[in-house]
């Protein structure tokens, strides 16, 4: 996770969509996978989905170093792994979230309280020379918004990483962008 | 298989975890098993006790991991092997890393110290399932007596089908103790567990027909047959599909006897010490037919120097096979035999609607050409002279009766095994191909004969592989399991000595054993077997009738050959397949294989 652009979207990015069972040790197997395979995650969430018993790991892997489709192969092959989908940046809604502390003096603290409206985010706490802010949106946005930020000097910050599912479309339904070719292995 | 009374056993009877786990193994039609008991997994030793499971009392657990690999080649069923927690857990790494290189079908259960002291550091805990994660096809570590039943059937499913592999099952001892009440899932209940397994075994229609077509427009084809065709049982579907279109064939390390070397079809196996015929003719190849192989840098060499000409067609039940190492021109996804049946279906209609297939004749006969010109070849030793590794292995293979399963270790002995023995039959050779494990051929070799009584069981071993795990001979003697042993004792590392001569201006870097210690012959005898020590080319043939004559207990024969025998022909790592470097005797020819 380095380079000169953190949290940019650079061409080597694509995103995953992976449905797992969910059990115990499951991101153990897929963080495993990545590692002795030597594939690089990018960012990484995950959480239940809507059903109990899946979970969903949004990956935005940095495929510089081996084909996606290899990684998609080996991933499918951890028998937890229900269905992996390639999510398409331009066919997906994507968020993400990030809190952020900002050194803010007495007088800073206006300025970046009309920055974080104008981005549509929350103050979260207000020290003596700190305040802490939220913001989600897409990447970009929080890319942007960290840029704006940076001169008053950014004491410490954590994103999410992000998560996303496919566009809504009028014509195909959702579940059919979910599916992929039969697994096998 | 005995059926037992109590094998079903009555859903809803309550009874122990351990129970449960036998009676598990059993509905699982589990005959024999490998292990060695300790304290976590005690509990499951109490239920054996009365269970129609033969059980084999190993001296290590890495013994009783190999020997559930050695049976499952030969029988084509799960090994399954049974040990505790902590060391006897770590000491199932290398064969559980073994078996998943070369998709071995094995079950492991290891013991775990009771859920209420996972996580402390308890003794002889270690995370097991950690730990083997990225060596097994699946691993689990099982929380509740009542999940047994299930866990125990999706090892077994997810073991046998697909691709074959090792799958652990972790238990703790509580979980062993406690009540459970009896239930056996049925194979809807198994799959439906398992939403994100499903096998594909059918290969693609389309693309088999474009396989086909491809095969019959091919002037210089060849048949890259690996292990798959042997996991799959295709070897009469490959000989059919080999016959039909009358392509030479050559057979990987791990597919050796896939197709019979005495066919005129056969060119022997590819590769780092492959014939060179087989290695060339791949490389001259204008379409590679490659069935269940995997193209290991063991087959290829140096990638993009590999086959140039070559369209690909590979067929492998494992999707992420395809287009890893070489991108194929035709990917088929599914079971080896179904696929290559098809396979021979779809030519079949091609050649009857008036398809022709492009004359073979050409490449045939520069085939042979090589077979003539670059036969495997050593230099007879002088009277007088020391003996050489390659004399023994064709005696013994002269002498060996039909259908003799034949083991072998990891090195100089291995390749030399691979070459001049000759493999007629599918599953009567066994080794460790992927991983390279030194040690594995003497408890493989039991494994083997446990799982195929009636055949005879020869173990070709080096001096160094044999020292490493020779102590499972111990277990061989004690459960009349009549392995014969053969060493090819040069007292070096004979491999590594000849990459030192060859790579390193013969700089010799811990590669000299020893040639007095031990003492093999008294080794064996101390251990319950028969030794028997040669020294003299003139003393093999004796040697090799009575090891062949003895059936009551292990023989080990301890053959001195000659340290400065060098495996050719070979081709240097990280070169291209056409750098092959022959015996010197055939060098002055070698512009004959352009």
């Amino acid at each position: 996770m380095s380079g000169s652009n953190p949290y940019g979207s650079a061409p080597t990015h694509h995103m995953l969509s992976v449905l797992v069972q969910n059990r115990p040790g499951v991101l153990a197997r897929v963080a495993s996978l990545f590692a002795r395979r030597g594939y690089n995650i990018f960012s990484l969430a995950v959480a239940p989905t809507e059903q109990a018993e899946y979970s969903r790991i949004t990956i935005v892997v940095d495929v510089e170093s081996s084909p996606l489709e290899q990684i998609v192969k080996q991933l499918f092959k951890l028998i937890d792994v229900v269905r992996i989908s390639e999510l398409d940046p331009r066919k997906s809604v994507e968020r993400e979230l990030m809190v952020a502390t900002i050194k803010a003096s007495a007088t800073e603290r206006g300025e970046i309280v009309e920055l974080v409206n104008i981005f549509e985010g929350r103050i979260l706490s207000v020290g003596a020379d700190a305040v802490t802010v939220s913001l989600d949106g897409s990447p970009e946005k929080l890319d942007d918004f960290t840029e704006l930020l940076r001169q008053y000097g950014i004491t410490e910050s954590q994103r999410t990483g992000r998560v996303a599912l496919p566009k809504l479309d009028t014509t195909t339904k959702v579940t059919k962008a979910l599916n992929t070719q039969g697994k096998a292995n | 298989m005995t059926s037992k009374q109590t094998k079903a056993g009555k859903l809803g009877e309550k009874i122990t975890g351990a129970e449960a786990l036998i009676r598990g193994l059993e509905m699982e039609n589990v005959d024999v098993m490998f292990g060695l008991p300790g304290g976590c997994i005690l509990p499951a030793y109490d239920p054996l006790l009365k269970s129609s499971i033969r059980h084999i009392l190993v001296r290590h657990e890495q013994g009783a991991g190999h020997m559930a690999e050695g049976y499952a080649h030969v029988t084509g069923r799960p090994g399954v092997a049974m040990v505790t927690s902590g060391p006897a857990a770590t000491n199932m790494v290398t064969p559980l890393c073994d078996a998943f290189m070369d998709s071995i079908p094995m079950v492991a259960i290891t013991g775990q110290v009771s859920t209420s002291a996972i996580g402390t550091d308890a003794f002889q805990e270690c995370d097991t399932v950690g730990i083997t994660r990225s060596i097994t096809k699946h691993n689990e570590l099982v929380m509740s007596a009542e999940d047994l039943p299930m866990a125990i059937r999706q090892a077994f499913h997810i073991a046998t089908t697909g691709r074959p592999g090792p799958v652990l099952i972790d238990v703790p001892k509580d979980v062993l103790q406690n009540t459970m009440s009896w239930n056996w899932p049925t194979d809807d209940e198994v799959a439906d567990s398992l939403p994100g397994y499903k096998p594909n075994t059918k290969g693609h229609t389309r693309m088999i027909k474009e396989a086909a077509q491809l095969i019959l427009r091919s002037e210089r084809p060849v048949l890259y047959v690996g292990g798959g065709v042997l996991k799959a049982r295709a070897a009469d579907a490959l000989r059919a599909l080999a016959e039909l279109t009358q392509i030479p064939v050559v057979t990987t390390l791990m597919a050796r006897g896939a197709f019979p070397d005495d066919h005129p079809l056969c060119l022997g196996m590819p590769g780092m010490h492959g014939t060179a015929t087989a290695v060339t003719a791949m490389q001259k190849s204008d379409l590679l037919i490659a069935l269940g192989a995997r193209f290991d840098d063991r087959v290829t060499g140096k990638v993009n120097g590999f086959a140039p000409d070559a369209k690909i067609i590979h067929v492998d039940i494992d999707p992420a096979e395809q287009g890893k190492v070489r991108k194929p021109d035709v990917p088929i996804v599914g079971d080896c035999r179904l696929v290559i049946e098809e396979m021979v279906k779809a030519i079949q209609e091609l050649l009857q609607g008036g398809t022709s297939q492009a004359d073979l004749n050409p490449w045939r006969s520069r085939v042979s050409g090589w077979q003539e010109q670059f036969p495997l070849m050593y230099e007879q030793s002088e009277p007088g002279g020391p003996l050489k590794p390659q004399y023994c292995l064709e005696k013994l293979r002269d002498a060996a009766p039909d259908g003799t399963i034949l083991v072998s270790g990891v090195g100089q002995h291995q390749m030399w095994s691979s070459q001049y023995w000759r493999f007629n039959e599918p599953y009567t050779w066994v080794n460790s191909g992927g991983l390279g494990t030194m040690g594995f051929s003497v408890p493989a070799a039991i494994g083997a004969k446990v799982g195929r009584p009636d055949k005879t069981v020869w173990a070709i071993d080096g001096d160094g592989c044999f020292q490493m795990t020779a102590q499972e001979l111990v277990t061989a003697s004690i459960e009349k399991i009549p392995v014969k042993i053969g060493i090819l004792n040069n007292s070096y590392l004979g491999m590594v000595r000849q990459w030192q001569e060859m790579f390193y201006d013969e700089r010799y870097s811990e590669v000299y054993l020893s040639q007095d210690t031990p003492n093999y012959v008294k080794w064996a005898e101390a251990m319950g077997c028969v030794g028997i020590r040669v020294d003299d080319p003139s003393e093999v043939e004796a040697a090799i009738d009575k090891a062949n004559s003895i059936n009551d207990r292990p023989v080990v024969v301890d053959f001195r050959v000659d340290a400065r025998e060098i495996v050719y022909p070979m081709i240097a790592p990280g070169t291209s397949n056409d750098a092959i470097m022959l015996p010197p005797s055939q060098n002055a020819r070698k512009e004959f294989l352009k």
